[in-house]
């Protein structure tokens, strides 16, 4: 896969669907082309997070590890993000990831990614409306699990 | 302790060969007085005549006769009757062998002079290293070492060249001006009168002005000695120089040190040339006083013309003598200041005794009886501050103890104390019932083991640092036969006679026997233990594999990594992990490697196949051409260029998003845009250097890397045809340039990772080189090459100060620098600080089950860095504010809501 075909796979991801094409190459050109063979974990719960992945093909399980045991929480397709919350704030991975087939990804560092926001406002600016909107998206549901849970309890 | 006169230490190290040397001065004078007497004769004789009167007449030569009181006359040799031709040749002849015989004198007795004066400098530079080694531990907080060292080597320089001329000088010298002195007297009393006052006042103004000089010359070597120290310092703080931008405050200390340098060496030339106008005139207004006194004299009839004559005469040897006389006593005081200066600093209060640290080959084993023990021990250091305060504690012999204390509790000076790094102010400790102090460093050093934080490594290899603590005195005699036995029996001597040891440096200096082994062979796995012990075997392979080996010191090693290529392959596909590596195939196109790599595919040797400049070389354009790659590669290299300018443009220069930009640099971004405007314009505008710049573009690329899509399988299949058209042909200039990839050969210019990968690892596998260590190591023992790559390892150069090692590898490797050591007590200082907690924890371990392998049970105090280690340990003390406070197995602590509770949930 070229680099402009990575280009347009990172046109797909709603994070980066503001983003310039130019400057996606770049962010393409800077990060890691890494690839996973079924089974193989591309990061893992509890340790630092240094870098997001886009997959560009293949597929990949997110695991947390419960109690219980592993358990798996979703399915990652092509096109799909993982790991951006943790190379925007501080937090170790929530969760382990882990190729379900043969993985072929784009592995952006975290180093990477706030040199190209801080250069690139309006790479930032693209990027904050989606997590706004995320935001905005999550209190919603939040509230309506609220008004739930207190409906549930006048009962 | 060092004579503070210099002419008394002179005399009680010489004295015997200054007496001989000045016998030696005192016989040289009868020929050179033979010889001044000679010409007269000769003259006087043969050439005017007088006693050759007649053509026949004869002189009798070398008659040897005496008239003794007792035995009358005395004829030894009743001589040989010549004339006068026979006796010119016959004189001139003995003229001629005096000049010899004097040649002779002054050879012996200056070449004698010389020796001495180079074995005084010997002695008193080994003293002065001998005291150093002797200095009280707290000394060292104030001295410089570069001040130090220019002590020894440069200031007692002039010391040398004294020596000689110590006592010889002045008796030659004072010698021949009395005898002056005596004659001028014999001719006049009143003209001797003179002489001597003037003399007087030349022997005295001249010293006293010249005192001005000998304060000037103190001054200009203790601010060259300040210089040593500046410049050594501007070496060791560099970094924070270069980081905290002072670089042009140093700068100005340096240059107004070096203007303050330049003042008083100029001041001292003014002087000196001024002393010396003085000192000339003086010796000059004494003739006119004899012209004018004496002639005076004469016309009144008081003197005889002829003893004025002779008085003048006497006088022109007089100067001479004096002056050297004075300059003599010039470079006496001077030498004497240099001296005073250097032995000032070396007289230190509290010196070790010599008995402390005298050499012996005994080993240690079970000479250190007892529990260390410290009893009211006070540490106060030179500031006042108190480091430890009334601490009674005994570690008993087998015993493990954490000691657990934060910065400032006092911890770390506990282990040192025990160490005798630094010297308890109240109390003492105690071995057994003997005072630690006390003891022979004989016993200390070797029954006691200490590591911390800041270990210091000699300038040489890992080897040599590794095995450093073991060398304590010369164990083996070597046997020597021949020339090396005159050597060596020459080496003895001049040594026993500066006062030198003599001990062989070239001996083994390891007792092998103490550690179950015949020699070094047989201890290196117990080393290699060590290694392992301490995490670092890591460390050595990646120093071994990163190093170019020297195949002639490991024959076997070409061969077996060779071989390493295969077994390392089937390795990987075993642990399906196949992909990882790319090999170089002479058939194939290696897609992990850049252009360039498979074009030439091997190494090149020689500058001129280096990537720079390849594109100039003759030969090889002419083959791009000839195979019909330089358009495709020159088309690449644009396509590159437009990549890059698309990408980079809008970057600043210092961006660090240039550094995966490997075949550009961010100032060529400008030249390559200029570059393709002009070839869009038009193809044909291209000079032939913008055409191989473009071409050179192609030369780094790597498509799995870049992915612009420029490298087709029909251009792959071009650059393997070239490659093997480029070799067939290779002109014979250029054989020796380049290095073939050959499957079966040895890469002698790769490294020793290149040579066992044969290949390149690819990109796409995350930690591929993890993964391939990880399956490699194992394989390396299958070889047999796995103790002859830690040996290679051990050859690395550790650098000044070990600084070529990571702060991690030098704690690793000073832990194993201990664990080597047989000792019945080990201290350990937070040793591991620079480790991650897990390694850390990982290494005590380790480090605890290697000291009880084979039966043996030492004693080990840990200072450890977190509390939660104490667990590992019989027993835990617990420092705080320089008092121990807590002291108990780790049950009876846990139980205790005291500090250790608290330290343990920190």
């Amino acid at each position: 896969m070229l680099l402009n075909d990575e280009v347009n796979m990172l046109k797909l991801v709603p994070l980066f669907a503001g983003v310039s094409a130019a400057k996606l190459k770049l962010l393409a050109f800077t990060s890691e082309r890494v690839s996973y063979r079924a089974g193989e974990v591309l990061c893992r719960q509890g340790e630092a997070g240094d870098a997001a992945f886009v997959l560009l093909s293949g597929r990949a399980d997110v695991i947390i590890e419960g109690p219980t045991g592993p358990i798996k929480v979703a399915d990652l397709e092509e096109n799909a993000i993982v790991g951006e919350i943790a190379i925007l704030c501080d937090v170790a991975r929530t969760a382990t990831v882990k190729a379900a087939s043969a993985v072929e990804a784009l592995r952006i560092s975290k180093d990477t990614f706030f040199k190209l926001m801080s250069d690139f406002p309006e790479l930032t600016i693209a990027v904050v409306r989606v997590l706004a909107n995320r935001l905005s998206q999550t209190t919603l549901e939040l509230s309506e699990a609220r008004g739930r849970v207190v409906a549930l309890s006048k009962r | 302790m060092l004579d503070p006169n210099i002419s008394r230490y002179i005399w009680t190290h010489t004295k015997r060969q200054q007496l001989f040397v000045l016998a030696m001065v005192a016989l040289s004078m009868v020929p050179y007085f033979m010889s001044l007497n000679l010409p007269k004769q000769i003259v006087n004789g043969p050439i005017q005549g007088n006693g050759f009167a007649d053509p026949a007449m004869t002189q009798v030569f070398l008659q040897i006769a005496f008239d003794l009181p007792v035995v009358g006359h005395l004829t030894l040799f009743p001589g040989i009757a010549l004339n006068r031709i026979g006796t010119l040749f016959a004189l001139s002849g003995v003229f001629l062998m005096l000049v010899v015989v004097n040649g002779l004198f002054k050879y012996y007795i200056n070449t004698y002079k010389g020796r001495l004066g180079e074995r005084l400098l010997r002695r008193i530079r080994f003293t002065l290293v001998d005291h150093i080694l002797r200095f009280p531990p707290a000394t060292f907080k104030r001295i410089k070492a570069a001040e130090i060292s220019s002590m020894v080597k440069d200031e007692v320089e002039p010391l040398g060249g004294f020596t000689g001329d110590a006592f010889v000088a002045p008796a030659l010298l004072g010698g021949q001006a009395v005898i002056a002195l005596v004659f001028i007297f014999l001719q006049s009393i009143p003209l001797g009168m003179i002489t001597t006052v003037l003399v007087g006042v030349q022997g005295l103004i001249i010293p006293r002005m010249r005192r001005r000089l000998l304060v000037l010359g103190r001054e200009r070597q203790l601010t060259a000695r300040e210089l040593a120290g500046r410049v050594s310092e501007i070496v060791d703080g560099i970094h924070t120089i270069h980081s905290y931008d002072t670089s042009n405050f140093e700068r100005a200390d340096i240059s107004a040190r070096l203007g303050r340098i330049y003042k008083i060496r100029f001041d001292i030339y003014q002087w000196k040339f001024m002393v010396k106008f003085i000192n000339n005139f003086l010796a000059s207004v004494t003739p006119f006083l004899f012209y004018s006194i004496g002639g005076y004299l004469a016309l009144r009839g008081q003197l005889d013309i002829g003893q004025l004559v002779a008085v003048i005469g006497a006088y022109k040897d007089l100067p001479g003598p004096l002056k050297e006389l004075i300059d003599w006593d010039q470079n006496r005081q001077d030498v004497q200041i240099k001296y005073s200066q250097v032995i000032g600093q070396f007289a230190v209060d509290g010196l070790l005794e010599p008995e402390i640290q005298a050499v012996s080959a005994e080993s240690a084993d079970g000479k250190l009886t007892g529990s260390l023990t410290a009893v009211n021990l006070g540490v106060t250091d030179d500031t006042g501050a108190v480091g430890l305060e009334r601490v009674n504690f005994s570690v008993a012999p087998g015993e493990t103890i954490a000691i657990i204390g934060n910065a400032g509790s006092g911890a770390d000076i506990m282990a040192e104390v025990m160490a005798r790094i630094v010297w308890p102010s109240q109390g003492q400790i105690n071995v057994g019932t003997v005072d630690l102090h006390s003891l022979p460093e004989s016993v200390s050093g070797r029954s006691i083991t200490y590591a911390g934080t800041d270990a210091y490594f000699f300038f040489g290899t890992l080897r040599d640092n590794l095995l450093y603590g073991l060398k304590h005195a010369p164990i083996t005699d070597r046997v020597f036969e021949g020339p090396e036995l005159m050597q060596r029996q020459w080496e003895q001597r001049e040594a026993v006679w500066a006062g030198n040891p003599e001990f062989d440096i070239h001996s083994d200096w390891i007792d092998f026997a103490q550690h179950g082994a015949e020699d070094i062979g047989a201890m290196m796995p117990a080393v290699y233990e060590a290694l392992d012990a301490v995490a670092m075997t890591r460390d050595m392979f990646d120093l071994a594999l990163r190093s170019t080996v020297n195949l002639a010191a490991h024959g076997a090693l070409a061969a077996k990594a060779v071989e390493m290529r295969q077994v390392l392959r089937d390795a990987l596909t075993q642990a399906d992990l196949n992909g990882l590596i790319e090999p170089f195939e002479p058939g194939t196109y290696n897609t992990e490697a850049t252009v360039i790599e498979n074009l030439l595919f091997g190494n090149a040797r020689s500058p001129e196949l280096m990537a720079g400049a390849i594109i100039n070389n003759q030969y090889f354009r002419k083959m791009l051409e000839k195979c019909g790659l330089a358009e495709p590669l020159f088309t690449m290299g644009t396509e590159i260029a437009r990549n890059a300018i698309e990408l980079f443009s809008d970057l600043t220069p210092d961006h660090p998003f240039f550094q995966q930009l490997t075949f550009m640099k961010p100032d060529d971004i400008p030249t390559y845009a200029i570059l393709l405007n002009t070839l869009d314009k038009s193809a044909t505008n291209l000079s032939d250097a913008d055409r191989a710049m473009m071409i050179r573009l192609s030369f780094d690329y790597i498509e799995p890397r870049y992915r612009f899509g420029l490298l087709t399988p029909a251009m792959m299949v071009q650059i393997v045809e070239f490659r093997t058209a480029f070799h067939d042909a290779l002109p014979a200039n250029l054989k020796e340039a380049i290095e073939l990839y050959d499957p079966t050969q040895y890469m002698v210019s790769g490294t020793l990772l290149d040579n066992m990968l044969f290949g390149r690892i690819s990109q796409k596998y995350r930690d591929g080189v993890e993964r391939i260590y990880g399956v490699a190591s194992g394989v390396l023992r299958e070889l047999g090459i796995y103790d002859t790559l830690l040996s290679i390892g051990l050859d690395f150069h550790v650098g000044a100060g070990g600084k070529r090692l990571t702060s991690v590898q030098r704690q690793k490797l000073a832990m194993a620098r201990a664990l080597i050591r047989r000792s019945d007590y080990y201290l350990f200082n937070r040793p591991l600080s620079a480790l991650d907690t897990r390694t850390q924890e990982q290494v005590l371990v380790s480090t605890l089950k290697y000291l009880r392998k084979d039966g043996r049970a030492p004693a080990v105090v840990w200072v450890v860095s977190t509390a939660k280690f104490a667990v590992l340990f019989d027993r835990v003390a617990v420092f705080e504010k320089g008092r121990l406070v807590e002291d108990g197995s780790h049950a009876e602590l846990t139980q205790k809501n005291g500090i250790f509770k608290e330290l343990m949930s920190a």
